[in-house]
Parts: C-alpha cells; structure tokens; sequence
C-alpha cells in the first residue's frame, strides 16, 4: 500500500532502542520532536571517542589533545557545511538551542536603549520567549508579539505594522514545537533586515526534517540542538553571521575564551572560542558531527518525503475519530501532529497510549500561549521520524480508538 | 470501616485484574463515582498544587468526621482522587493522619503513574491530611 525507497528494517535495526519493549509491548515512539532517536554510528563514534582520543582540546601538546581537537573542530566544520555557513567560526558550539538563545539576548543587552522593540512570535517556544523578557528587564526594551491566527499560521500582516525603526532583534522558530507548521522565515527576514533589526531563528523543530541554509536564508542567527537529529543531548550549535558575533560581547567568562588575562586587562579569544569558556562537550560535538554524517547518509530529501506520507497517513485516518481536533493542520508542515479528542483531557490519552506502548507527548509542549489562544490545557503531540514505518501509525491509531473508547 | 480495612479492601480489587489496562479501565470507572465538589469550592484556592491536570478538593465536617469531595479535568485523576477519597472520608482526622498509605505501594499504583503523576498523588495525599490537621485542632 505505501512505498518507500527507505529500507526501514535496515534504518531500524541501526536503532537499538527501537527494538525495546515498553509496557510489555514493542515500543511505538512518536516522540521524535522532544528528542529523537540515537542510531549506532552516533552512539560508537562517542564511545570511541572516550576509548581511543579523550583529551581536553585546544591547549595540550600531546598527540591525543591534538587529535581531540581535529574531532571537535571537525564537527564544527561539519556543522558549518551542513548550514552553508561562509566561516567556521561562525559556527559556536552550544550545550543547546536554549544556551544559544540565552547567549544572543544577552550579548543584545549591551546593544539595546530603553524604547528599543523585540519581536517575538506567538508560536515560540519558552526557551525563545524567557531569555527575551529577561532582556527587556533589564534594558527597558519592549516585547511586541506577532499573533497566530486561528490555523495556527502566524499574521504576517500583523507582523509588518509590528516594525519599525525601533526594531532590532526579531526572533521566531523556523518551525513551530507545538503544531509543526512552517513558519515564512525568508519573509520574516527580509522584512526585518529593511528595518535594520537583527533576526534569531530557532531551527530546533526545522532541522530533523530540512537542511537549513544560513546564507541563503541571510538568516543573522540560526541555533538548534544535536538531540533533534539523531544526535546526543546537551550539545547544539549557534550560527551567527560574523559581523554580529564581533559585536556581542561574550556570555560567560572563564578558560578557552581568553586572549590575554591580568588582573589589569583580560583580553577575549577570537571567534569562535570568545563564546565557549571551559571544556566544551568534546564527546557531545563528535556525536553531533556524526549525526549530521549519519542525516546525510540517508538524505534528507528522502527521510523528508517518508515522514511526510507517514504524517499524511496518520492525519487522515485520526480525522476519522469523532471529536477529534488537530491543531495547526495546515499544508506547509512537518510531520508532527498535535491533536485532541472532544471531552478527553490530553494527559489521559498519554497515559493510556504509554501503557499500550505509544510514546507520545502530551501537556503545553513549552508553548502556554499557544495553549492559551486555544484556551485548552494541553494537546497530545505525535511526532515522526523517518524511522518509523506505517505499522506504527495503524498501531498509534488504533490505540488512540481504544483509548478514546476507554475514556468515553 | 477503618481507613485500614479500605485500604485492603482495594488492594484485593487491584489484584483482580490481570494487567494495568484493566486496572486504568477500573479507574476510569471510579473516577465516574468522585464525590463531586460543589462549584462553589472549585476555586483557584482549592486547587492542589503539583499536578499537571487540574484537581480540586474541598473537605467539610460531618460531626466528629472529615467528608472530602472533588474533582478533576482529567479522568484518570479523578479515578486516582476517588480512591484516595473512599479511604479518607468519613474518617476522624486523628486516624486520617495516622493513616500510612502504604496500599498505594501495594496496589503497584505510583510505578504505573507517569513521573508528574506520582508527584500529584503525594500532594494530593498531603493535602487531604491538611484538611484533617485543620479540623482536628477545630476539634480539639
């Protein structure tokens, strides 16, 4: 019935969490968008990296520090290749997308006046709405907010009467944590850069499923986390264009970032290092490098078009289940569904899915205003991986039935 | 009843069923028997915090003994509350605090509760001993 030029039991068998049970039953996980799976290559080329090469980087003369630091600046270059960045150095690595963002609205503290505006969207997630307040607080600048329209699309009109030459950072998800839409970025951007304002995407939910292009995009920053492309935890990258990295003054203190210390006058590293003070994720970055190899292997075009029929079957089949209401079910998105079923509280049906072996998530997924334009506690959000199949989705479904006929 | 002989009471009920789906649906079941909270106490005071559905809970006394109601926007809570409220209500407040609710162990319910699940049974729990720490200094 569905093709698919993935050879699944080949991908899969590269998953060995996939092979689990949960519950008592094999495990079905829709969780993807929380974080994804970690395939072999990944999980050896980190352990291989504590067996053969672990070392700190950057500073040692000895072999194993030099080879250690061509490992990391290798992800980093594989980074930089994978998001068309012009310069390496513009790649800094992060502990996440949320340490990237974290790390930009506080440099924008020292470039900001009271009166300044930011823009935000709607549809962000916490981690791209909370470092901005602070932000605000602390330099009297204004958060203006780009509403969602009832589709869970955002209001570009609104958006354009927003800006002004007050406006300096605009920050919006490539796309969305809670609904999977796409958001117009290219739009957004240039729209933005007429007014002279920097603009910050998250490509946290963008970058499992599309391979960002960072000049094309002429995006002035662009962040995401390794975990959500098969990659391990704790570990993500900021791309910034390099005349905005030397404008932002370093985030925090301490070794690897430093040219010169007294206690006079401490001079900064150059970029990339003036970002990444102490010992980085050494092993994290070589994960993350290894991800991105393993992505590629696959093609992204090609996992693309997998969940993309995966995500197109799944919504088809819940829409026939009374009471059932799919938020943000629009065209232009990826393969994440946030659902609910009239009369059923969202965190029921997880649970009872759990006990049946279906991994999914269920509350505000980070994103309260979302919930609060909808004015519902929560939804249940299944999201795809193109490693997994059709089979999952006729078992997802079926056990969303029965749950639902359980709670009725 | 004594709050002990409820607690082995559903004990025995939980060991009938043969997996947790069975148990969930008899939860369910229970939820639909919640001594309802009256609208008037369904407020933001009454809700107990450290749940991620919302729960109510209100407590009156009826002579020398505590009646607990509540409620729930989510089902499987609610089922969750009944239990806890067919073992504590009507009950003195002396013998609801000194009450262990070691059947909730027994009944393997807290393992089979997601993380932020088992946390709102302890304060769920926590706060029903609050209302009998109220009434029994009212009592005493």
């Amino acid at each position: 019935m569905f093709s698919t030029p993935l050879d699944l039991a080949k991908i899969r068998a590269e998953f060995p969490i996939l092979a689990r049970k949960v519950n008592g039953q094999p495990l079905v996980y829709l969780d993807n968008a929380a974080t994804s799976q970690t395939p072999l290559a990944v999980i050896e080329a980190i352990s291989d990296y504590y067996k053969h090469t672990n070392a700190n980087i950057h500073r040692g003369v000895h072999s194993l520090s030099q080879e250690a630091t061509d490992q990391f600046e290798g992800a980093r270059d594989k980074i930089r290749a994978h998001i068309n960045a012009a310069h390496t150095h513009e790649v800094i690595i992060t502990s996440g997308t949320t340490h990237s963002i974290n790390l930009v609205a506080y440099g924008f503290g020292h470039l900001l006046d009271q009166g300044d505006e930011l823009i935000v969207s709607e549809l962000e997630h916490h981690a791209n709405i909370v470092p901005w307040q602070m932000l605000c607080e602390r330099t009297g600048a204004k958060l203006k907010v780009i509403p969602m329209t009832q589709d869970g699309t955002l209001d570009m009109e609104a958006y354009s009467n927003l800006l002004n030459a007050r406006t300096k950072v605009v920050f919006v998800n490539h796309v969305s944590n809670a609904l999977g839409i796409i958001n117009p970025i290219e739009y957004i951007i240039k729209e933005a850069h007429a007014v002279g304002a920097a603009v910050l995407i998250d490509g946290a939910q963008a970058t499992p499923h599309m391979v960002p292009d960072v000049r094309g995009l002429d995006a002035d920053f662009y962040t995401t986390s390794a975990h959500k492309i098969c990659g391990p935890t704790g570990i993500g990258m900021l791309y910034g264009k390099e005349e905005w990295l030397r404008k932002l003054p370093p985030y925090q203190g301490g070794g690897e970032m430093i040219d010169q210390v007294s206690f006079e006058k401490t001079t900064y590293a150059d970029l990339p290092h003036k970002f990444e003070a102490g010992t980085p994720n050494i092993a994290g970055g070589v994960g993350f490098g290894a991800a991105i190899d393993y992505m590629h292997s696959i093609g992204f075009k090609t996992l693309a078009a997998h969940e993309n029929d995966l995500l197109l079957h799944a919504t088809e089949k819940l829409k026939k289940i009374d009471g059932m209401c799919i938020y943000g079910d629009v065209p232009n998105k990826v393969a994440v569904i946030s659902f609910n079923v009239a009369g059923i509280h969202p965190y029921d049906l997880g649970t009872l899915l759990d006990k049946m072996g279906i991994a999914v998530r269920t509350g505000h997924h980070c994103c309260q205003p979302i919930m609060d334009h909808y004015k519902i506690p929560g939804t249940v959000r299944a999201s795809f991986a193109f490693y997994n199949t059709h089979e999952e989705v006729e078992r997802f479904i079926a056990g969303v039935e029965k749950a639902v006929g359980m709670l009725r | 009843m004594t709050i002990a002989e409820k607690q082995e009471e559903i004990v025995a009920e939980f060991a009938l069923f043969d997996d947790w789906m069975q148990r969930y649906e008899y939860m369910i079941e229970l939820g639909k028997t919640l001594p309802l909270i009256a609208p008037e106490f369904k407020t933001e005071d009454n809700i107990i915090k450290g749940c991620q559905s919302k729960v109510w809970a209100h407590a009156e006394l009826d002579g020398d003994k505590v009646v607990f109601t509540a409620d729930s926007d989510a089902i499987i809570t609610k089922g969750i509350i009944a239990i806890l409220i067919r073992v504590f209500s009507k009950q003195q407040p002396k013998d609801i605090l000194e009450a262990n609710t070691s059947f909730i162990d027994e009944i393997g319910l807290k393992e089979h509760l997601s993380p932020t699940r088992a946390n709102g049974l302890v304060s769920m729990i926590k706060q029903l001993k609050m209302y009998a720490i109220a009434y029994q200094t009212q009592l005493s």
